[in-house]
């Protein structure tokens, strides 16, 4: 038994409804949980008083310069002591979680014996960057908590100024659309750099996203520094007898209306036969005809991934998407996936030296500009990269020759490649 | 005092040992998919293999218990392995589909709803709001579980004109991201500033150069190293505040939350967008804030009676324009819809195309 509970009449009210209650869940676990009841003190009074009364501070575990959140109360009586003085510490651990978040039973059951034993028992399934949310422990209990967790074989997250955790959608696990494997790029690409989660240096905080193709279903293109969104460059995989029957069951206006017309580059055309002609030189890859015919149409067989750096929200200089700067990448080979890696390198490290503190890689490309970004990451411009080449004069071109020369001699080595 | 323990720095896991036994044996051979009915999924592999997959809503932050209970239904009615969804969508994998309903009644008799896929209103991705952040303007959890109450509907059916995706903020960082409706934290005031506490607490250099619009500057205060603010250039974004915690941004008053519509991550049709504002100073009203329910509910039958099929909100918009936007949405323009902020002459109408 726990500490008698406190009363909240306002956010009882979020008892009611259908959708699963936070509240409810919250109670359940104040029946012997003094923190939890302190907890709801606190969260109750946040509701009467619309006021936030957490306040940050250092708390971390060995070894590690990131990965808690730490939250003291700053919710005081008259004497200056905690309110809610079993609440007074509630920190997070962020712990990554399996990639593309997939769980037997019995490592979520293990997650729960260890939070209930050393935190409040409050989890979140899953964070906005992707984290576990272990949520609500004491000072003294971060250490035990993540040795446990640790021996687990899952390890700390990120926080402040580093690389943050990444994550993939569910990806080729049980989806015909990803182009890629996106479990693995998540895993490579983070631990090859685990040094910058675990020791916070970086000029501000670096993501990674990994999205299986176009649909995006991690939002990676403004959701992080570093989109690796599946695509493929051949043409679309078309089962014309599956279209015949698709136009068959939903009749031909349904398929004018719904798949031909809403072609973003108008490369779709219904034959006399109820069969699909497809311009694919002119595809953008969007996915809505494959999302719609999901099985008469899939991405074709050269699959790979565009890579758009620099997306981010608001704060400071307002949103910005992440940008094209490798068009096409394949993934198949040990080979492939070693470029993949070395080029994420060649990004944290230009970022890790140019950007400015508290500048994201999307806001000092804006500053810098994406030609000095792409010289100093090594790519070579691509018409891909734009929407439309520059609308003013203001430019100096001394070295036009050169750069038309470079670009006569790629055009030539990929003609002979 | 014994030796701390060094961490093992594993960093992310092989997926593999987490993987359903199918999608371990079908791993990127899948071959196409389809939705049954509502929160069912069906992937048939290369193989000739099937999985079926039910989705179920629920309320993120999760006790033990309710983790427990998930757990307990995904060994009795589904085969031990379950994956999480970006909108915290549980979701459990059966090789049989006369495991289904079974596991649907499970789900429903335990209190979660099944949907979420296809062309529904999906769960609210949210941010962590008065129960953990140290910045917010309201809370996270709170505000979902009303909004979700209301559209339940929605989630459990198929019903829209393409998916729709809500996100929430507690403040103007956003955390929440892009959504087809996004409901944010927008403050009103500038910062209060308590003196007594800026040297201590706060690197001034590092404040002043947080600021978006050079408002923020170092100032002596009653004998003490402080800082001041231009209100007249402030735009109360809140950049200040938490670097430095004597310049409070939050009021119960003063801190609104607005609404947006229209940004899409997605590439399917149109580029990805941002969402664009449309309506602003909706009081912050706890415990179930009805005064935002309403203008989304506005907002998304608007969209649902006017849409075509598979346009996003954004899509939908961009086919009728902003006018006929406000006019079917009855929601007030404003001169502060008019974009200023840099790059903002991109957003304004250069042509004689418009709609009476």
């Amino acid at each position: 038994m726990a500490k008698k509970t406190h009363e909240t009449p306002l956010l009882d009210q979020l008892e009611s409804g259908p959708w699963p209650s936070f509240i409810t869940g919250l109670k359940r676990l104040a029946e012997n949980n003094d923190m939890v009841v302190d907890l709801l003190g606190q969260l109750e009074t946040s509701y009467e008083t619309k006021s936030g009364y957490w306040k940050g501070g250092t708390v971390g575990v060995f070894g590690y310069g990131g990965g808690v959140i730490p939250r003291f109360t700053e919710l005081l009586d008259a004497k200056g002591k905690p309110k809610y003085p079993h609440a007074a510490e509630f920190h997070t651990l962020r712990v990554m979680p399996p990639p593309g978040w997939h769980y037997d039973t019995d490592t979520l059951r293990k997650f729960c014996d260890i939070w209930e034993k050393y935190g409040s028992g409050l989890i979140a399934l899953h964070g906005q960057t992707g984290d576990i949310m272990f949520q609500g422990c004491t000072t003294e209990n971060v250490q035990p908590a993540f040795d446990a967790i640790n021996e687990m074989g899952f390890d700390l997250g990120g926080a402040g100024p580093a690389l943050r955790t990444a994550c993939s959608c569910v990806g080729q696990a049980r989806c015909e659309h990803a182009c890629y494997d996106t479990h693995r790029a998540n895993r490579q690409l983070v631990n090859a750099f685990i040094d910058d989660m675990h020791r916070p240096s970086l000029p501000y905080k670096f993501k990674f996203k990994m999205s299986g193709c176009p649909n995006d279903c991690m939002n990676s293109v403004q959701r992080c520094d570093f989109a690796v969104i599946g695509t493929w460059r051949d043409d679309i995989q078309v089962d014309q007898q599956e279209v015949q029957n698709f136009v068959a069951e939903h009749g031909r206006q349904y398929v004018i209306d719904n798949i031909v017309t809403r072609c973003p580059t108008r490369c779709l055309s219904l034959t006399d036969q109820d069969t699909l002609d497809i311009d694919n030189r002119n595809c953008v890859r969007c996915m809505h005809c494959i999302n719609v015919m999901t099985k008469a149409l899939s991405p074709g067989k050269e699959r790979g991934a565009s890579i758009l750096i620099g997306g981010k929200r608001t704060l400071k200089i307002g949103d910005l998407m992440g940008t094209v700067v490798i068009p096409f990448m394949k993934l198949d080979t040990e080979e492939d996936w070693q470029a993949l890696e070395e080029f994420a390198g060649r990004v944290i490290e230009f970022f890790a030296e140019n950007a400015l503190e508290h500048e994201r890689t999307g806001e000092m490309i804006e500053r810098i500009g994406l030609t000095s970004f792409l010289e100093g990451v090594g790519v070579e411009p691509d018409p891909n990269m734009i929407n439309h080449p520059r609308t003013n004069p203001y430019v100096r071109l001394d070295d036009w020759d050169a750069e038309v020369e470079k670009w006569n001699q790629r055009k030539g080595a990929s003609a002979a490649g | 005092m014994t030796q701390p323990r060094p961490p093992v720095e594993s960093g992310v896991v092989d997926v593999t040992p987490y993987l359903h036994p199918l999608m371990k044996k079908n791993y990127g051979r899948w071959k196409w998919h389809d939705r049954p009915q509502p929160g069912v999924l069906r992937h048939v592999a290369d193989s000739g293999d099937q999985i079926w997959t039910v989705r179920a809503g629920t309320q993120r932050q999760m006790d033990v218990h309710t983790v427990r209970l998930l757990c307990d239904i995904a060994d009795q009615h589904a085969e031990g392995y379950v994956r999480f969804t970006i909108r915290s969508n549980i979701e459990f994998m059966v090789s049989d589909e006369a495991k289904v309903q079974p596991l649907i009644e499970a789900l429903n008799a335990a209190g979660f709803p099944i949907g979420g896929t296809g062309n529904s209103v999906s769960m609210i991705s949210h941010t962590q709001g008065w129960l953990h952040c140290d910045i917010p303007g309201t809370d996270a959890s709170g505000v979902v579980k009303a909004l979700m109450d209301d559209l339940y509907e929605e989630f459990t059916n198929e019903r829209m004109p393409n998916r729709v995706r809500i996100t929430t903020s507690c403040c103007e960082i956003n955390c929440g991201g892009q959504g087809d409706i996004a409901i944010n934290v927008q403050h009103t005031k500038p910062p209060k500033i308590n003196h007594e506490l800026v040297a201590n607490v706060c690197e001034r250099p590092a404040v002043v150069a947080r600021c978006p619009v050079a408002a923020i500057r170092p100032a002596l205060i009653n004998g003490k190293p402080s800082l001041e603010v231009d209100e007249r250039k402030c735009i109360c974004c809140g950049a200040c505040f938490p670097p430095c915690p004597p310049m409070q941004i939050n009021d119960p008053e003063h801190t609104k939350l607005a609404i947006w519509v229209g940004g899409k991550n997605s590439n399917s049709r149109s580029k990805p967008a941002f969402h664009k504002l449309v309506a602003a100073g909706l009081p912050n009203n706890p415990p179930r804030w009805p005064e935002v329910a309403e203008v989304v509910k506005k907002i998304l039958y608007a969209y649902q009676k006017d849409a075509r099929d598979w346009e996003r909100m954004n899509e939908w918009i961009d086919r009728i324009g902003w006018a006929r936007f406000f006019e079917l949405t009855e929601l007030p323009f404003t001169k502060y819809h008019i974009d200023d902020w840099r790059g903002a002459r991109a957003s304004l109408n250069a042509s004689a195309q418009m709609r009476f």
